[in-house]
Protein backbone atom coordinates (compact mmCIF):
# COMPACT_ATOMS: atom_id res chain seq x y z
CA UNK A 1 0.00 0.00 0.00
CA UNK A 2 0.99 3.66 -1.12
CA UNK A 3 0.40 6.53 1.23
CA UNK A 4 1.57 10.46 0.70
CA UNK A 5 3.02 10.44 4.06
CA UNK A 6 2.66 14.14 6.32
CA UNK A 7 5.22 14.03 9.15
CA UNK A 8 3.89 17.21 11.11
CA UNK A 9 5.65 19.55 12.53
CA UNK A 10 7.14 17.97 15.69
CA UNK A 11 8.79 15.00 13.27
CA UNK A 12 12.63 15.71 13.88
CA UNK A 13 11.58 17.46 17.52
CA UNK A 14 9.30 16.43 20.21
CA UNK A 15 7.74 13.31 18.15
CA UNK A 16 11.02 12.04 16.85
CA UNK A 17 10.27 8.36 18.16
CA UNK A 18 7.15 8.37 16.50
CA UNK A 19 8.70 9.02 12.87
CA UNK A 20 11.14 6.66 14.03
CA UNK A 21 9.47 4.00 14.61
CA UNK A 22 6.70 4.50 12.30
CA UNK A 23 8.89 4.23 9.07
CA UNK A 24 10.09 0.89 10.44
CA UNK A 25 7.18 -0.51 11.10
CA UNK A 26 5.81 0.45 7.41
CA UNK A 27 9.01 -0.76 5.97
CA UNK A 28 8.41 -4.09 7.69
CA UNK A 29 4.84 -4.04 6.67
CA UNK A 30 5.43 -3.24 3.00
CA UNK A 31 3.65 0.44 3.46
CA UNK A 32 5.13 2.95 1.42
CA UNK A 33 5.35 6.41 2.62
CA UNK A 34 6.31 9.08 0.24
CA UNK A 35 6.66 12.44 2.42
CA UNK A 36 4.41 15.19 0.39
CA UNK A 37 6.71 17.22 -0.70
CA UNK A 38 7.46 21.13 0.76
CA UNK A 39 4.39 20.00 3.28
CA UNK A 40 3.58 23.22 5.50
CA UNK A 41 2.31 23.25 9.08
CA UNK A 42 -1.54 22.05 9.43
CA UNK A 43 -2.07 24.57 11.68
CA UNK A 44 -2.14 22.51 14.78
CA UNK A 45 -4.99 23.31 17.62
CA UNK A 46 -3.77 26.78 16.86
CA UNK A 47 -6.03 27.93 13.96
CA UNK A 48 -8.88 26.67 15.05
CA UNK A 49 -9.12 29.05 17.84
CA UNK A 50 -8.13 32.18 15.30
CA UNK A 51 -10.43 31.75 12.26
CA UNK A 52 -12.18 29.00 10.03
CA UNK A 53 -11.01 29.93 6.91
CA UNK A 54 -7.14 29.77 7.98
CA UNK A 55 -8.18 26.75 9.51
CA UNK A 56 -8.93 25.15 6.50
CA UNK A 57 -6.35 26.97 4.38
CA UNK A 58 -3.77 25.36 6.41
CA UNK A 59 -3.80 21.74 6.12
CA UNK A 60 -5.84 22.86 2.17
CA UNK A 61 -2.03 23.31 0.88
CA UNK A 62 -0.55 20.49 1.97
CA UNK A 63 -4.21 18.45 0.43
CA UNK A 64 -3.28 20.07 -2.60
CA UNK A 65 0.20 18.98 -3.22
CA UNK A 66 -0.67 15.43 -2.12
CA UNK A 67 -3.40 15.27 -4.93
CA UNK A 68 -0.52 16.17 -7.37
CA UNK A 69 1.56 13.18 -6.66
CA UNK A 70 -1.61 10.65 -7.73
CA UNK A 71 -1.30 8.51 -5.10
CA UNK A 72 -4.93 8.67 -3.70
CA UNK A 73 -4.75 8.44 -0.07
CA UNK A 74 -2.85 10.59 2.57
CA UNK A 75 -1.54 9.32 6.46
CA UNK A 76 0.02 10.93 9.04
CA UNK A 77 1.14 9.69 12.67
CA UNK A 78 0.45 13.05 14.83
CA UNK A 79 -3.48 12.77 15.73
CA UNK A 80 -3.42 16.74 15.52
CA UNK A 81 -1.80 16.75 12.06
CA UNK A 82 -4.73 14.13 11.23
CA UNK A 83 -7.81 15.59 12.33
CA UNK A 84 -6.81 18.69 10.82
CA UNK A 85 -6.21 17.00 7.37
CA UNK A 86 -9.39 15.20 7.83
CA UNK A 87 -11.12 17.83 9.23
CA UNK A 88 -9.99 19.82 6.19
CA UNK A 89 -10.94 17.09 3.57
CA UNK A 90 -14.21 16.90 4.49
CA UNK A 91 -15.37 20.37 4.35
CA UNK A 92 -13.26 20.87 0.87
CA UNK A 93 -15.21 18.18 -0.53
CA UNK A 94 -18.46 19.06 0.59
CA UNK A 95 -18.57 22.69 0.18
CA UNK A 96 -17.68 23.95 -3.24
CA UNK A 97 -18.14 27.68 -2.16
CA UNK A 98 -15.60 27.23 0.78
CA UNK A 99 -13.34 24.98 -1.83
CA UNK A 100 -13.23 28.15 -4.22
CA UNK A 101 -12.49 30.15 -1.65
CA UNK A 102 -9.53 28.51 -0.01
CA UNK A 103 -8.18 27.16 -3.75
CA UNK A 104 -7.91 30.85 -4.54
CA UNK A 105 -5.55 31.78 -1.81
CA UNK A 106 -3.52 28.42 -1.00
CA UNK A 107 -1.37 28.42 -4.58
CA UNK A 108 -2.06 24.79 -4.10
CA UNK A 109 -5.67 23.88 -5.61
CA UNK A 110 -7.37 20.85 -4.11
CA UNK A 111 -10.13 19.25 -6.04
CA UNK A 112 -11.17 16.46 -3.44
CA UNK A 113 -10.01 13.27 -4.67
CA UNK A 114 -8.36 12.23 -1.28
CA UNK A 115 -8.93 10.11 1.63
CA UNK A 116 -7.22 11.00 4.80
CA UNK A 117 -5.99 8.24 6.74
CA UNK A 118 -4.20 8.07 10.78
CA UNK A 119 -1.44 5.69 10.24
CA UNK A 120 -3.47 4.21 13.51
CA UNK A 121 -6.23 3.03 10.49
CA UNK A 122 -3.18 2.77 8.17
CA UNK A 123 -1.56 -0.52 10.08
CA UNK A 124 -4.67 -1.29 11.52
CA UNK A 125 -6.65 -2.40 8.35
CA UNK A 126 -3.58 -4.63 7.48
CA UNK A 127 -4.13 -8.06 6.89
CA UNK A 128 -3.45 -9.45 10.42
CA UNK A 129 -2.05 -12.48 9.30
CA UNK A 130 0.61 -10.21 7.61
CA UNK A 131 1.23 -8.54 11.42
CA UNK A 132 1.43 -12.10 12.64
CA UNK A 133 3.90 -12.67 10.10
CA UNK A 134 6.61 -10.19 11.31
CA UNK A 135 5.81 -10.61 15.01
CA UNK A 136 9.62 -12.51 15.65
CA UNK A 137 9.57 -11.15 19.73
CA UNK A 138 6.07 -11.34 20.78
CA UNK A 139 5.24 -9.16 23.83
CA UNK A 140 4.46 -11.71 26.04
CA UNK A 141 3.30 -10.73 29.26
CA UNK A 142 3.24 -7.00 28.52
CA UNK A 143 0.38 -5.40 29.89
CA UNK A 144 -0.25 -2.31 27.70
CA UNK A 145 -2.97 0.43 28.66
CA UNK A 146 -3.81 2.07 25.24
CA UNK A 147 -3.96 5.69 25.39
CA UNK A 148 -6.42 7.45 21.75
CA UNK A 149 -6.82 10.56 23.66
CA UNK A 150 -9.07 13.24 21.62
CA UNK A 151 -8.45 14.11 18.19
CA UNK A 152 -7.68 10.69 16.44
CA UNK A 153 -11.40 9.57 17.41
CA UNK A 154 -13.61 12.26 17.77
CA UNK A 155 -15.99 14.00 16.53
CA UNK A 156 -16.65 10.77 14.76
CA UNK A 157 -18.32 12.94 12.09
CA UNK A 158 -14.09 13.99 10.95
CA UNK A 159 -12.60 10.67 12.01
CA UNK A 160 -14.84 7.69 12.01
CA UNK A 161 -12.68 4.83 11.61
CA UNK A 162 -13.14 3.73 15.22
CA UNK A 163 -15.77 3.63 18.38
CA UNK A 164 -15.29 6.93 19.79
CA UNK A 165 -16.21 6.22 23.64
CA UNK A 166 -14.32 2.66 23.46
CA UNK A 167 -12.00 2.62 20.24
CA UNK A 168 -9.92 -0.68 19.46
CA UNK A 169 -7.89 0.02 16.84
CA UNK A 170 -4.10 0.35 18.55
CA UNK A 171 -5.70 -2.66 21.40
CA UNK A 172 -6.06 -4.59 18.32
CA UNK A 173 -2.41 -3.75 16.78
CA UNK A 174 -1.41 -4.46 20.42
CA UNK A 175 -2.58 -8.01 20.30
CA UNK A 176 -1.08 -8.98 17.63
CA UNK A 177 1.92 -7.64 18.96
CA UNK A 178 1.78 -10.60 21.65
CA UNK A 179 0.76 -7.47 24.55
CA UNK A 180 -1.78 -7.99 26.75
CA UNK A 181 -4.15 -4.94 26.02
CA UNK A 182 -6.02 -3.86 29.51
CA UNK A 183 -9.52 -2.79 30.00
CA UNK A 184 -9.27 0.53 31.42
CA UNK A 185 -11.02 3.84 32.00
CA UNK A 186 -9.60 6.83 29.86
CA UNK A 187 -8.71 5.32 26.91
CA UNK A 188 -10.29 8.72 25.41
CA UNK A 189 -9.40 11.26 28.48
CA UNK A 190 -8.00 13.93 26.91
CA UNK A 191 -4.39 14.96 28.43
CA UNK A 192 -4.49 18.90 28.09
CA UNK A 193 -3.03 19.00 25.07
CA UNK A 194 -1.36 22.41 24.35
CA UNK A 195 -2.31 23.39 27.71
CA UNK A 196 0.80 21.62 28.70
CA UNK A 197 2.96 24.74 27.76
CA UNK A 198 0.40 27.63 28.44
CA UNK A 199 -1.40 26.55 31.54
CA UNK A 200 0.38 24.08 33.04
CA UNK A 201 -1.23 23.83 36.52
CA UNK A 202 -4.14 22.98 34.93
CA UNK A 203 -2.69 20.40 32.31
CA UNK A 204 -1.11 18.37 35.36
CA UNK A 205 -4.43 17.63 36.91
CA UNK A 206 -5.76 16.51 33.39
CA UNK A 207 -2.56 14.34 32.99
CA UNK A 208 -2.74 12.88 36.52
CA UNK A 209 -6.05 11.55 36.20
CA UNK A 210 -4.94 9.52 32.83
CA UNK A 211 -1.90 8.30 34.97
CA UNK A 212 -3.57 7.48 37.73
CA UNK A 213 -5.80 5.54 35.71
CA UNK A 214 -3.51 3.54 34.11
CA UNK A 215 -1.71 2.71 37.19
CA UNK A 216 -4.92 1.73 38.96
CA UNK A 217 -5.25 -1.32 35.55
CA UNK A 218 -1.63 -2.20 36.52
CA UNK A 219 -0.12 -1.34 33.58
CA UNK A 220 3.40 -2.03 32.79
CA UNK A 221 3.20 0.77 29.94
CA UNK A 222 0.88 3.30 28.28
CA UNK A 223 0.98 2.97 24.21
CA UNK A 224 -0.37 6.27 22.65
CA UNK A 225 -0.58 7.71 19.31
CA UNK A 226 0.08 11.58 19.25
CA UNK A 227 3.33 13.43 20.03
CA UNK A 228 1.43 16.04 22.22
CA UNK A 229 -0.32 13.21 24.54
CA UNK A 230 3.37 11.67 24.21
CA UNK A 231 5.29 14.87 25.43
CA UNK A 232 2.27 15.20 28.34
CA UNK A 233 2.38 11.70 29.59
CA UNK A 234 6.20 10.99 28.88
CA UNK A 235 7.75 14.56 29.80
CA UNK A 236 5.08 16.20 32.22
CA UNK A 237 4.97 13.10 34.63
CA UNK A 238 7.72 14.83 36.24
CA UNK A 239 5.42 18.17 36.24
CA UNK A 240 2.71 16.02 37.73
CA UNK A 241 4.85 14.15 40.54
CA UNK A 242 6.59 17.73 41.24
CA UNK A 243 3.61 19.55 41.71
CA UNK A 244 0.77 17.20 42.89
CA UNK A 245 3.52 15.63 45.07
CA UNK A 246 2.89 12.34 43.19
CA UNK A 247 5.16 9.52 42.11
CA UNK A 248 4.81 7.84 38.39
CA UNK A 249 7.08 6.50 37.21
CA UNK A 250 5.34 4.39 34.16
CA UNK A 251 7.04 4.53 30.65
CA UNK A 252 5.20 5.89 27.85
CA UNK A 253 5.42 4.66 24.08
CA UNK A 254 4.38 5.07 20.77
CA UNK A 255 2.14 2.43 19.49
CA UNK A 256 4.62 2.04 16.55
CA UNK A 257 7.73 1.50 18.86
CA UNK A 258 5.94 -1.46 20.57
CA UNK A 259 4.64 -2.94 17.79
CA UNK A 260 8.48 -2.39 16.23
CA UNK A 261 10.38 -3.93 19.24
CA UNK A 262 8.12 -6.92 18.75
CA UNK A 263 8.93 -7.58 14.95
CA UNK A 264 12.81 -7.76 16.20
CA UNK A 265 13.76 -3.95 15.13
CA UNK A 266 16.07 -2.98 17.93
CA UNK A 267 14.96 -0.26 20.55
CA UNK A 268 17.62 2.02 19.40
CA UNK A 269 16.64 2.52 16.16
CA UNK A 270 13.41 2.50 17.39
CA UNK A 271 13.72 5.71 19.59
CA UNK A 272 13.69 4.08 23.25
CA UNK A 273 16.83 6.05 24.39
CA UNK A 274 14.96 9.54 24.10
CA UNK A 275 12.15 8.91 26.37
CA UNK A 276 12.13 10.89 29.69
CA UNK A 277 10.58 7.80 31.32
CA UNK A 278 12.47 4.79 32.21
CA UNK A 279 11.90 2.40 28.91
CA UNK A 280 14.22 -0.25 30.56
CA UNK A 281 11.28 -1.70 32.24
CA UNK A 282 9.45 -2.52 29.44
CA UNK A 283 12.54 -4.08 27.93
CA UNK A 284 13.08 -6.55 30.89
CA UNK A 285 9.74 -7.44 30.92
CA UNK A 286 9.71 -8.82 27.31
CA UNK A 287 13.18 -10.03 27.14
CA UNK B 1 -22.31 37.56 38.25
CA UNK B 2 -24.15 40.83 38.21
CA UNK B 3 -28.23 39.86 37.82
CA UNK B 4 -29.25 40.97 34.12
CA UNK B 5 -32.30 40.86 32.28
CA UNK B 6 -32.10 38.12 29.82
CA UNK B 7 -35.60 38.98 28.15
CA UNK B 8 -33.73 42.40 27.33
CA UNK B 9 -30.85 40.70 26.19
CA UNK B 10 -32.20 37.94 24.58
CA UNK B 11 -33.76 40.85 21.97
CA UNK B 12 -30.94 42.90 21.87
CA UNK B 13 -28.38 40.76 21.39
CA UNK B 14 -30.25 38.55 18.51
CA UNK B 15 -27.54 38.96 16.00
CA UNK B 16 -25.30 37.49 18.40
CA UNK B 17 -27.30 34.50 19.10
CA UNK B 18 -27.84 33.97 15.20
CA UNK B 19 -24.16 34.71 14.15
CA UNK B 20 -22.88 31.78 16.32
CA UNK B 21 -25.24 29.63 15.42
CA UNK B 22 -24.05 30.55 11.54
CA UNK B 23 -20.15 30.88 12.17
CA UNK B 24 -20.21 27.57 14.47
CA UNK B 25 -22.67 25.66 12.24
CA UNK B 26 -24.48 24.25 15.10
CA UNK B 27 -28.41 24.36 16.06
CA UNK B 28 -27.55 25.80 19.45
CA UNK B 29 -30.99 26.49 20.07
CA UNK B 30 -32.01 22.92 20.00
CA UNK B 31 -29.94 22.62 23.65
CA UNK B 32 -32.19 21.71 25.90
CA UNK B 33 -30.04 21.59 29.13
CA UNK B 34 -29.06 18.16 29.48
CA UNK B 35 -25.77 18.85 30.67
CA UNK B 36 -24.29 15.87 29.64
CA UNK B 37 -21.23 17.95 27.93
CA UNK B 38 -20.76 19.66 31.34
CA UNK B 39 -20.55 16.13 33.05
CA UNK B 40 -18.58 14.68 30.54
CA UNK B 41 -15.76 17.87 29.80
CA UNK B 42 -12.37 16.74 31.45
CA UNK B 43 -11.66 21.02 31.92
CA UNK B 44 -14.96 21.65 33.75
CA UNK B 45 -12.59 22.39 37.33
CA UNK B 46 -10.86 25.40 34.66
CA UNK B 47 -13.58 27.15 33.50
CA UNK B 48 -15.53 30.14 35.04
CA UNK B 49 -18.80 29.00 33.02
CA UNK B 50 -19.28 25.06 32.12
CA UNK B 51 -20.39 23.76 28.80
CA UNK B 52 -24.00 23.89 29.07
CA UNK B 53 -24.26 27.19 30.53
CA UNK B 54 -22.33 28.50 27.45
CA UNK B 55 -24.65 27.44 25.10
CA UNK B 56 -27.70 28.77 27.46
CA UNK B 57 -25.77 31.97 27.18
CA UNK B 58 -25.52 31.96 23.56
CA UNK B 59 -29.42 31.46 23.33
CA UNK B 60 -30.26 34.60 25.83
CA UNK B 61 -27.39 36.71 23.89
CA UNK B 62 -25.06 37.02 26.88
CA UNK B 63 -22.72 38.54 24.52
CA UNK B 64 -20.33 40.72 26.87
CA UNK B 65 -20.03 37.93 29.54
CA UNK B 66 -19.38 35.20 27.14
CA UNK B 67 -16.89 36.93 25.23
CA UNK B 68 -14.72 37.94 28.12
CA UNK B 69 -14.80 34.53 29.79
CA UNK B 70 -12.26 32.22 30.45
CA UNK B 71 -13.99 28.68 29.39
CA UNK B 72 -13.77 30.10 25.63
CA UNK B 73 -10.09 29.30 25.90
CA UNK B 74 -9.40 27.11 28.14
CA UNK B 75 -11.94 24.44 25.85
CA UNK B 76 -9.08 22.34 24.80
CA UNK B 77 -11.54 21.18 21.72
CA UNK B 78 -11.63 17.41 22.76
CA UNK B 79 -14.80 17.15 21.47
CA UNK B 80 -16.37 14.73 24.19
CA UNK B 81 -19.63 16.95 24.51
CA UNK B 82 -19.74 17.34 20.95
CA UNK B 83 -19.79 13.41 20.66
CA UNK B 84 -22.29 13.13 23.47
CA UNK B 85 -24.46 15.69 22.68
CA UNK B 86 -28.21 14.38 21.89
CA UNK B 87 -29.23 17.26 20.20
CA UNK B 88 -26.01 17.33 17.67
CA UNK B 89 -24.81 20.48 18.94
CA UNK B 90 -21.00 20.12 18.33
CA UNK B 91 -20.35 22.34 21.61
CA UNK B 92 -16.53 22.60 20.57
CA UNK B 93 -17.46 24.10 17.38
CA UNK B 94 -19.57 26.75 19.50
CA UNK B 95 -16.37 27.39 21.58
CA UNK B 96 -14.37 27.77 18.64
CA UNK B 97 -16.77 30.64 17.39
CA UNK B 98 -16.98 32.38 20.90
CA UNK B 99 -13.06 31.62 20.81
CA UNK B 100 -12.82 33.34 17.32
CA UNK B 101 -15.09 36.46 17.52
CA UNK B 102 -13.30 37.04 21.16
CA UNK B 103 -10.10 37.63 19.49
CA UNK B 104 -11.24 39.86 16.94
CA UNK B 105 -12.81 42.00 19.29
CA UNK B 106 -9.29 42.81 20.57
CA UNK B 107 -9.72 42.63 24.25
CA UNK B 108 -7.44 40.55 25.89
CA UNK B 109 -8.83 37.26 27.75
CA UNK B 110 -8.61 37.36 31.47
CA UNK B 111 -6.65 35.31 33.57
CA UNK B 112 -5.20 31.69 32.86
CA UNK B 113 -7.44 32.31 29.10
CA UNK B 114 -5.02 35.12 28.30
CA UNK B 115 -2.04 32.61 28.12
CA UNK B 116 -3.96 30.51 25.94
CA UNK B 117 -4.21 33.04 23.39
CA UNK B 118 -0.35 33.72 23.42
CA UNK B 119 0.27 30.53 22.67
CA UNK B 120 -2.08 30.14 19.48
CA UNK B 121 -0.64 33.78 18.39
CA UNK B 122 3.48 32.76 19.30
CA UNK B 123 2.38 29.15 17.21
CA UNK B 124 1.55 30.71 14.25
CA UNK B 125 3.79 33.07 14.54
CA UNK B 126 6.16 30.16 13.84
CA UNK B 127 3.92 29.15 11.06
CA UNK B 128 3.68 32.18 9.08
CA UNK B 129 7.01 32.97 9.04
CA UNK B 130 9.15 29.71 8.42
CA UNK B 131 5.91 27.77 7.44
CA UNK B 132 6.09 25.40 9.81
CA UNK B 133 6.12 25.31 13.60
CA UNK B 134 9.12 25.70 15.28
CA UNK B 135 9.04 24.41 18.35
CA UNK B 136 12.13 26.62 20.29
CA UNK B 137 10.81 29.73 18.71
CA UNK B 138 7.51 28.68 20.01
CA UNK B 139 7.88 28.42 22.98
CA UNK B 140 10.34 31.54 23.18
CA UNK B 141 7.64 33.84 21.78
CA UNK B 142 5.45 32.26 24.28
CA UNK B 143 7.30 32.82 27.51
CA UNK B 144 8.23 36.23 26.10
CA UNK B 145 4.71 37.01 25.58
CA UNK B 146 3.13 35.69 28.63
CA UNK B 147 5.84 36.37 31.17
CA UNK B 148 6.43 33.55 32.32
CA UNK B 149 9.96 33.46 31.33
CA UNK B 150 10.70 30.28 32.90
CA UNK B 151 8.13 28.29 31.42
CA UNK B 152 9.22 24.68 30.79
CA UNK B 153 12.88 25.96 30.62
CA UNK B 154 13.63 22.67 32.56
CA UNK B 155 12.97 21.00 29.16
CA UNK B 156 15.53 22.73 27.75
CA UNK B 157 18.44 20.66 28.40
CA UNK B 158 16.82 17.56 28.80
CA UNK B 159 15.26 17.80 24.91
CA UNK B 160 19.08 18.42 23.96
CA UNK B 161 20.62 15.74 25.30
CA UNK B 162 17.89 13.73 23.41
CA UNK B 163 18.27 15.15 19.68
CA UNK B 164 14.70 16.31 20.50
CA UNK B 165 15.28 20.27 20.31
CA UNK B 166 16.16 21.39 16.81
CA UNK B 167 18.38 24.83 17.48
CA UNK B 168 17.53 26.62 13.91
CA UNK B 169 13.97 26.36 12.35
CA UNK B 170 13.33 24.28 8.96
CA UNK B 171 11.78 27.19 6.87
CA UNK B 172 10.02 24.93 3.61
CA UNK B 173 10.01 26.32 -0.21
CA UNK B 174 7.15 27.64 0.11
CA UNK B 175 7.31 29.73 2.96
CA UNK B 176 6.03 32.70 0.94
CA UNK B 177 2.79 30.67 0.19
CA UNK B 178 2.06 30.25 3.30
CA UNK B 179 2.65 33.77 4.69
CA UNK B 180 0.13 34.60 1.95
CA UNK B 181 -2.53 32.53 3.10
CA UNK B 182 -2.35 34.37 6.51
CA UNK B 183 -2.05 37.37 4.17
CA UNK B 184 -5.17 36.68 2.23
CA UNK B 185 -7.17 35.45 4.84
CA UNK B 186 -6.26 38.59 7.04
CA UNK B 187 -7.76 40.50 4.37
CA UNK B 188 -10.91 38.65 4.09
CA UNK B 189 -11.36 38.52 7.69
CA UNK B 190 -9.19 40.65 9.78
CA UNK B 191 -8.22 39.68 13.07
CA UNK B 192 -5.76 37.04 12.65
CA UNK B 193 -3.14 38.89 14.46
Amino acid sequence: MRYAYFPGCSYHGTGKEYELSTHAVAKKLGMELVTIPDWSCCGATASHGKSHLLNIALPSRNLGIAEGMGIGEVTTGCAACYQQLANANKKMIENEDLRNKVNSITGKPYKGTLKVKSIVEAIGIVDPETIKSQVVKPLTGLKVACYYGCLLVRPPEITGFDDPENPMFIDNIMKLAGAEVLDWAHKTECCGASLGVSNLDVAVRMIDRILAAAVESDADCIAVACPFCHLNLDWHQKSVNRKLGKSYDIPVFYFTELLGLSMGISPDELGFKTHFTDTKKVLSVVG
Amino acid sequence: MESINVNESIVKNADFTEEIGIESGQPVQKCYQCGKCTAGCPLTFAMDYKPNQVIRMVQLGMKDELLKCQTIWICSNCSTCTTRCPCNVEVAEVMGALRIMAGKSGTTPPGKAKYVEVMYDALLGTVERFGRTYEVGLVMQNNLKSGKLFNNADMGMPMFQRGKLKLLPTKVQGAAEVARIFAEVRKMEGGVK
